[in-house]
């Protein structure tokens, strides 16, 4: 026969598909969201990346080739993913992790396309999560494709909160939206008259109608909130120049100006009247707390889709180098595996590999916690209700007793009332609130910085290639996506100044510890996967919160405070990394658990779940070196450093103290660094060495941590073979 | 006027003609390197089929179409996610084997049996559609076998267009040498139509036709029964991919009536 004999193998066969991946994100069992994933990638694979192979992303305007990726969207339901099937759409319930998915598939091609998906969702979410369901459902209707039979647009929408002009003065807290009462007959619905200008407005060159943040200029109003603004309206509806972006060229961005006159009812969540005063229902912070919550997620998840996306087209290039070079025949090391007999690459490779899966595990598992999040959220609003206690303030007080029940069930596992705690739905809200809280400015943050990062890493390992327009897989152009992708819903300062809020509150630390405590259980039935190093960074991590939290610089001043971000900000950045190790352990075992279930998933498993553990562990001590080099810097570099002159010297040996001791210690001198000579001199160095008051805790944990990373090197060789063996496709499936 | 028709296509599925495809042997035969977890799509050829198919249904009110697939349904399901977002039809999964290489007569019988024992299917009214062969591999006899063992005599292969007129007969254009068309008249169903590519684009995505379609496309997977081919003595010599020929030669400086020549030339060479 002309063929070869298989032979039994435990690598892994190929490139994770799509059984695989169901798995890992937790969407095996959802075939309306396996529909969707399946919808994005043929509009992605094919109309969005023509656009971009086209030259589509080569100007700032928006063109009709560009809307025609909307009329796609439309067509292949993507439109329709944020809305009810009542509505127009076709999924019901939560839809962060559909949104997620959505994302995912659109930026393994191109950022921009995914950002103008999902800024039409940013548009309506405002009034989704604030609005009265009679705004709901009249926005949500207008925005969904047309149904089989329907002869109409749909409506596109833009979400304009506050982008100050730089170096005019403005505080980016402020508003810089106004409005005020233009009309307000007796009996009659008052009439507002909205000045808004808008900076770096996603969608905004096609929008129809905008989700706009307004601050009251009028005694009658109070406060601010969001109003919705349609392009009909009485008054300037400017849609403004095109920002000139370097980047996602396929979402349309662009500085809008609006002086409208609109009715109140336009008010996001309604309004009432107190006293003669326009009361909003909500403020514009509470629309946007809940808003942002949600949507920084799916970006978060775009980045990670253009680390996994680059796999594929590295690998090809890594082999294929040298081939149709003279000399390099069919057969030879070179012609077959190129660059791949170089470890070097092969190592670069799995780092990014690695950082992609942690990244994209830690993305889903965000979305996944708002979903259960969303009709939680809606039960504890029901349950304090009914107790009389509505507002954020009166909300937050009345869940202080459910959050020591938390802590309570999660630090005492025999806990007598375990059932009863476990069966509160408060307290449920509590524990996923507090995880939410942390883990979606987590998301942001590290996805989309470290994740810039490691894109370069990517594009460097297709040498010049990479930085062409020629480079398959759009490399390039995903790198320098990834800095807006940074940027944009809120910088990593916003990401970061959040996280150190909310990585203190208690019932995030409880969850913390018995991850930890999870994490070790974990590597002691699979300790192949980086678990025991991550227990121990995550335990070196948490004794240095606490350290600081109580520690002083040498001028008496506190080291985690709010206004100390070399302190608060490094510590935050730690984190991220801890929890998107975590997350890609969790998602590897989870695959591990059910993937033989499922006939595809189980082909070749053993060899998928070794490879994904060896990258997990390899992840586990990249993060485990960087909270090690953090958390040492945080915990020493706020000590001075003794020096010659001051009193600590005193401490030192003398040369001639030593040579008594000599004699009754022998070998002590060996172990003396620091040693005075007669005449005062002392060894060429900045000072005597620091000592370790107070933190050999500390030093103990770090060593531990050190210790712990042994094998990752071993993991990352492992990984390193399956990356030059594994099979690939012909092509890849979309043009560059 | 429209006439019911029963439209059952027969469809397998096969690897993304993007993979690599690599001959192997394993225990059980031939077979394509790792094509359990290769990413799969449905055989181009009968996928035009099923397009055409649910073009014809549409137009002829009250009519029924089955998708008859037989391949493992892990990987039929996978299959479907995209191809039930497309168009409206009732899925037939039968759990098999994958691959392009078990015997078509035992292929065809299994097939035959499943669309005979079809709850309502009336015979009378009966459309079996499928690719004319399969667009990436296969015997290019198991449609035309299917037909014999239901019964069905008439038998159109390369099928790029029906007509269905008033009186139930219907025109069919098969492909035929030098690009051109037979022009065929069937008096009625019952038929067999192996298609080429007929002349409908691939229908767009519809989630919501597709979430339709799954409220009896799980099921159905869920209580597919396992079903094995007997090989009936078949045995393979020798299994190879085509040979890719490429032999390309950097011309400069040739004018549109040159090259037009040349690719005439070499056409009828061919």
């Amino acid at each position: 026969m002309g063929t070869v004999a298989l032979s039994e193998t435990k690598t892994m066969l190929t490139l994770p598909g799509d059984a695989v991946r169901q798995i890992q994100w937790r969407f095996a069992d959802r075939f309306d969201l396996q529909m969707l994933v399946q919808s994005a990638r043929g509009v992605a694979r094919g109309t969005v990346a023509r656009l971009v192979a086209a030259g589509e992303r080569n100007t700032h305007e928006w063109t009709p080739a560009k809307s025609e990726m909307l009329e796609a969207f439309d067509r292949a339901g993507l439109t329709a993913v944020f809305m009810e099937p009542e509505e127009g759409g076709f999924i019901t319930g939560p839809k962060n992790l559909a949104l997620a998915l959505a994302a995912f598939e659109l930026a393994w091609v191109d950022g921009g396309a995914a950002t103008a998906s999902l800024a039409g969702f940013l548009a309506l979410s405002p009034i989704h999560e604030r609005g009265t369901q009679e705004q709901i459902t009249h926005y949500k209707t207008l925005a969904a494709p047309p149904q089989p039979g329907e002869d109409r647009k749909p409506w596109r929408g833009a979400f304009v909160l506050t982008e100050p002009i730089p170096y005019v003065g403005v505080d980016t807290g402020m508003l810089n939206g106004k409005m005020r009462v233009a009309e307000w007959k007796d009996g009659e619905e008052p009439w507002l008259q909205v000045d808004k200008r808008g900076r770096f407005i996603t969608n905004i060159a096609f929008a129809n109608f905008v989700t706009a943040a307004v601050n009251s200029d009028d005694p009658r109003i109070k406060g601010s909130c969001f109003v919705i603004l349609e392009e009909t309206d009485e008054g300037i509806f400017d849609h403004g120049t095109p920002t000139k972006k370097l980047v996602h060229q396929l979402s349309s961005t662009g500085d809008p100006i609006f002086n409208l006159k609109v009715p109140a009812s336009r008010i996001v969540g309604g309004y009432t009247v107190k006293d003669g005063v326009i009361v909003p229902n909500f403020n514009h912070g509470e629309v946007i707390e809940a808003v942002f919550r949600r949507t920084r997620v799916p970006v978060g998840v775009m980045t990670a889709a253009k680390l996994l996306s680059a796999v594929e087209p590295v690998i090809r290039y890594q082999r294929e180098r040298f081939r149709g070079a003279e000399g390099t025949k069919p057969g030879t090391v070179r012609y077959e595996q190129g660059i791949q007999q170089r470890e070097d690459a092969l190592h670069r490779l799995v780092d990014v590999w690695a950082a992609g899966e942690a990244a994209t595990s830690l993305g889903f598992a965000a979305a996944r916690l708002f979903d259960t999040l969303d009709p939680l959220e809606k039960q504890k609003s029901a349950i304090l209700k009914d107790r009389g206690i509505q507002g954020g303030r009166a909300e937050m007080k009345a869940l202080k007793e459910s959050e020591q029940r938390a802590i309570e069930l999660l630090s005492n596992p025999d806990a007598p009332r375990r059932a009863e705690l476990e069966a509160d739905p408060l307290v449920d809200f509590v524990l996923k609130d507090a995880e939410a809280n942390v883990i979606c400015p987590a998301t942001k943050l590290w996805n989309t910085g470290h994740g810039a990062n490691m894109m370069r890493e990517a594009v460097s390992l297709m040498g010049g290639y990479g930085i062409t327009e020629d480079c398959p897989g759009f490399l390039a152009n995903k790198w320098m996506d990834a800095q807006l992708e940074a940027t944009y819903e809120g910088p990593e300062a916003v990401q970061r100044r959040q996280l150190t809020v909310t990585m203190t509150s208690e019932v995030f630390l409880a969850q913390f510890r018995a991850w930890t405590i999870a994490m070790r259980r974990i590597a002691s039935d699979r300790p192949g996967t980086g678990a025991c190093t991550l227990a121990s960074a995550m335990q070196l991590w948490l004794w240095t919160l606490n350290y600081l939290q109580k520690a002083t610089d040498p001028g008496g001043n506190k080291l985690y405070h709010g206004q100390r971000q070399g302190v608060t900000f490094a510590l935050a950045d730690a984190l991220c990394w801890l929890l998107a190790s975590r997350c890609q352990i969790l998602d590897v075992l989870e695959l591990e658990a059910r993937g033989a279930d499922d006939p595809v998933a189980a082909e070749g498993l053993a060899g998928t779940v070794q490879f994904l553990s060896d990258l997990c562990h390899t992840q586990a001590a990249q993060a485990a070196g960087e909270v090690s080099r953090i958390c040492g810097e945080l915990v020493f570099g706020y000590n001075q450093h003794p020096a010659w002159a001051d009193e600590a010297h005193k401490g030192c040996f003398l040369a001639s103290e030593l040579e008594e001791y000599e004699e009754t210690m022998p070998g002590i001198t060996a172990f003396a660094v620091d040693v005075l000579a007669a005449d005062g001199a002392h060894p060429p160095k900045a000072g005597p060495c620091a000592g370790c008051a107070g933190a050999s805790e500390f030093l103990r944990l770090q060593n531990k941590l050190t210790t712990c990373l042994s094998g990752s090197r071993l993991a990352k060789d492992r990984a390193a073979e399956t990356v030059s063996k594994v099979m690939i496709p012909e092509a890849l499936d979309y043009p560059a | 006027m429209a006439n019911v028709l029963h439209i059952v296509v027969c469809a397998g599925i096969v690897p993304d003609p993007l993979q690599t495809l690599e001959p192997v042997t394993g225990p059980a035969g031939p077979g394509l390197k790792n094509e359990m977890v290769l990413p799969a799509v449905l055989d181009p050829w009968a996928a035009s089929a099923l397009y055409e198919a649910a073009a014809l249904a549409a137009k002829n009110p009250g009519s029924k179409l089955w998708l008859v697939s037989l391949g493992p349904k892990a990987k039929l399901q996978q299959v479907m996610m995209t191809v039930a977002q497309k168009i409206a039809f009732e899925l037939v999964p039968i759990d098999g084997p994958i691959g392009g290489f078990p015997d078509a007569h035992s292929t065809a019988a299994v097939l035959a049996e499943t669309i005979a024992a079809l709850p309502g299917l009336d015979k009378a009214k009966l459309l079996l559609f499928g690719g004319w062969e399969s667009a990436t591999r296969g015997a290019g006899v198991t449609l035309q076998l299917v037909g014999e063992r239901l019964g069905i005599i008439d038998q159109f292969q390369g099928v790029d267009q029906i007509d269905l007129r008033d009186d139930g007969s219907f025109e069919v254009l098969e492909r035929v040498e030098g690009g051109k068309h037979q022009v065929s008249v069937c008096a009625g169903t019952p038929a067999v139509l192996g298609w080429a590519t007929g002349n409908l684009a691939e229908p767009r995505n519809n989630p919501q036709t597709g979430m339709a379609n799954m409220r009896t496309i799980m099921p159905a997977l869920q209580k597919a029964k396992p079903t094995t081919l007997a090989p009936n003595g078949l045995r393979y010599v020798s299994v190879a991919l085509p040979k890719q020929q490429r032999t390309t030669r950097v011309v400069k400086d040739l004018t549109p009536d040159e090259i037009a020549a040349e690719l005439v030339e070499w056409i009828g060479a061919e």
